[in-house]
Order: C-alpha cells, then structure tokens, then sequence
C-alpha cells in the first residue's frame, strides 16, 4: 500500500495487514473468522482499548504455558504430601511457589483416587488453563468431545484408551466459568524409587485433564 | 442472610432456565436439573455483564454444583456414582 496523502485513504482501516501475521503465508484468502478477529483486533487498537505490545505479552505469557510445568507440579505433589496439600487448596498458589506465573484467577486441581477420575471438559468454548499447561489440544476445543465428554464419559475415555470399572465414580468437571482445571493424577505402582524429574517425564499433557493416565515405566510393564 | 451464605455445600438446588440471552455461561444441557452444592466458589463479577463493558460492577457468589449423570441423562451409560460439576452464579439457582 502507498504512502499517499491522499485524504480517501488517510483513515483507511488496513486490518489485513496487522503487524503479526495470522498465518505463515498470504497467498490464500482470509476466511470470515479471520477477517473479523483481524477487524475487532485493528479497531482495539485503534480506540486505545488494547495495544499491540499488550496483545504481543499475553501471546508471550500463554507461550510460557507448557504441559512439562503441570507435570512438575504433580511430581513434586507425589514426592511431597505437604506441597500437595497446599496445591488441593490453592493450586495456584502452588503453582506461583513453584516459580509458575498463572494469570488465570482461580487455579483448582482434582485428585484422582483409587475411588474417582476426573475428566476435564469446556462445553461452552475452550476454557483451560492456558498460562499453566499451554494452548490445548485439538481435540479438547473439538465439538465432538466438547459435546460427547459430559453425555458419554466412559465412551470418550475408552477411545482415550482409559478404562474404569463401575466402582470407580467417573467425574465430569465442565470449566464453564471462572474456574480452571489441573487433574492430579495418581502415581503409577512401580515408580518409588523414581526421581522428581524422572516422575514428571511419565505425566503427559493428555493426564492433566483426565484423557489419559501417567505412564508406567518400561521396566515394570508387563510383558504380552 | 447475606448473598455469600445464600447455598452451603450439600444444599439442594435446581438449575434456573432464565432464558436470558447474550453471553450466559448456564450450559442449556444443566438447564431445570436438581443437584447439589459441591463447593462456594468466592465472589466472582457476572460475566452477563462483563462481557459489555461493564466492568468492575458488584460482585455475585458462585457455586460448584454436583450433579449425578443419572439425573443428567436417564439413559445414562455408564456407573451409579458418576457425576458431573459445573460452575453456576448465584441467580441461576433455586432451593430444591
């Protein structure tokens, strides 16, 4: 576009060229959703409400999130029943002790028992506790489980590969409000002798919400 | 009483229909359902106003409610104990 002083263009709104790329390449059209989140972006901005620095730090703060810091504060709650109970609590003060920022406002982990999964879902949109564990995956912001995870758990845990028997309560904990959700899964039997960073490694992004359960290592599978 | 005591955990409630438009965050599928109060939650600003600019306005409690999937669901597939929480605003509920 030119620098023209011409006055047509002098309050010409040139959202599809925002200072971020919404995608690697611009050879293909922008789709509806785009083109309004660029829109509502530039006006934003525009009118004082956000700045573009603003918007560049809250992209950097979810950036941080990662499934590794969720991991670490389960393996440090197996290793220390004191942390633990400060994490079931307040799991956001945990998480702030652990050196973990979290700008969501309220930070509540579920326990797992030998009694109780807990399966996390947003049935609304995509709640999730994104500066603690990242942007979720695909799947978890899908129609699919978003509508199928609080009708047919078991189902959807059976496709997860998570089986339970009838005695153990399945728990559905839908984020619709101002709550977020870290599942604190239990520690695999043969893994007493295991070292905080090496229990982490066993705690994927997936057992954070209750899809999955921690790994059970190598040596203590039992063999086909 | 005051707003913050209205529900103690264990209550009774049933999940009001307000039929409220704009950005309520009652899922249509708890909508006329009976549970119970899991947990009081703390005061939280209403999203049916925040979500317009109105920031910063009074704040209303929020609850945990339990409900059992029996109770969700009648043809319910899965076990007696299984239950579901979610996050309801004080006005959206009613003593059962």
């Amino acid at each position: 576009m030119s620098t023209t002083d011409d006055p047509a263009h002098h309050h010409h709104h040139d959202h599809a060229h925002a200072p971020h790329p919404v995608r690697e390449d611009d050879d293909v059209a922008l789709t509806p959703g785009e083109a309004k989140f660029l829109a509502l972006k530039g006006m934003l901005i525009e009118k004082g409400v956000l700045s573009a620095d603003d918007i560049r730090r809250r992209h950097e703060i979810n950036a941080r999130g990662s499934p590794h810091q969720g991991a670490r504060m389960v393996a440090k709650a197996w290793i220390d029943p004191a942390f633990k109970a400060r994490m079931l609590k307040d799991a956001k003060a945990a998480a702030i002790e652990l050196g973990i920022e979290v700008t969501e406002a309220e930070l509540m982990a579920l326990e797992n028992t030998p009694e109780r999964h807990n399966l996390v879902v947003c049935t609304l949109c995509s709640c999730y506790p994104r500066s603690l564990l990242g942007e979720p995956p695909a799947w978890y912001v899908s129609k699919a489980y978003r509508s199928r995870a609080v009708r047919e758990p078991r189902k959807v845990l059976r496709e997860f590969g998570v089986t339970f028997p009838d005695a153990v309560d399945v728990r559905v904990h839908d984020s619709n409000a101002d709550l977020r959700y870290v599942v604190l899964p239990m520690r695999p039997a043969g893994t007493e002798r295991m070292s905080e960073t090496e229990l982490a490694a066993l705690v994927s992004r997936d057992c954070l919400v209750g899809a999955a359960l921690p790994g059970v290592p190598e040596q203590t599978r039992p063999l086909r | 009483m005051s707003a913050d005591t209205a529900f103690a955990p264990g209550d009774r409630v049933t999940i009001l229909d307000l039929g409220k438009p704009g950005h309520v965050r009652t899922p249509l599928y708890v909508r006329g359902k009976t549970g119970v109060i899991d947990h009081y939650c703390g005061q939280f600003e209403n999203p049916e106003e925040r979500a317009y600019g109105r920031i910063g306005r009074a704040r209303i409690p929020l609850y945990r409610v339990r409900l059992t999937q029996r109770d969700l669901w009648p043809d319910y597939d899965g076990a007696d104990g299984d239950t579901l929480v979610l996050e309801i605003y004080h006005h959206w509920l009613r003593p059962a």
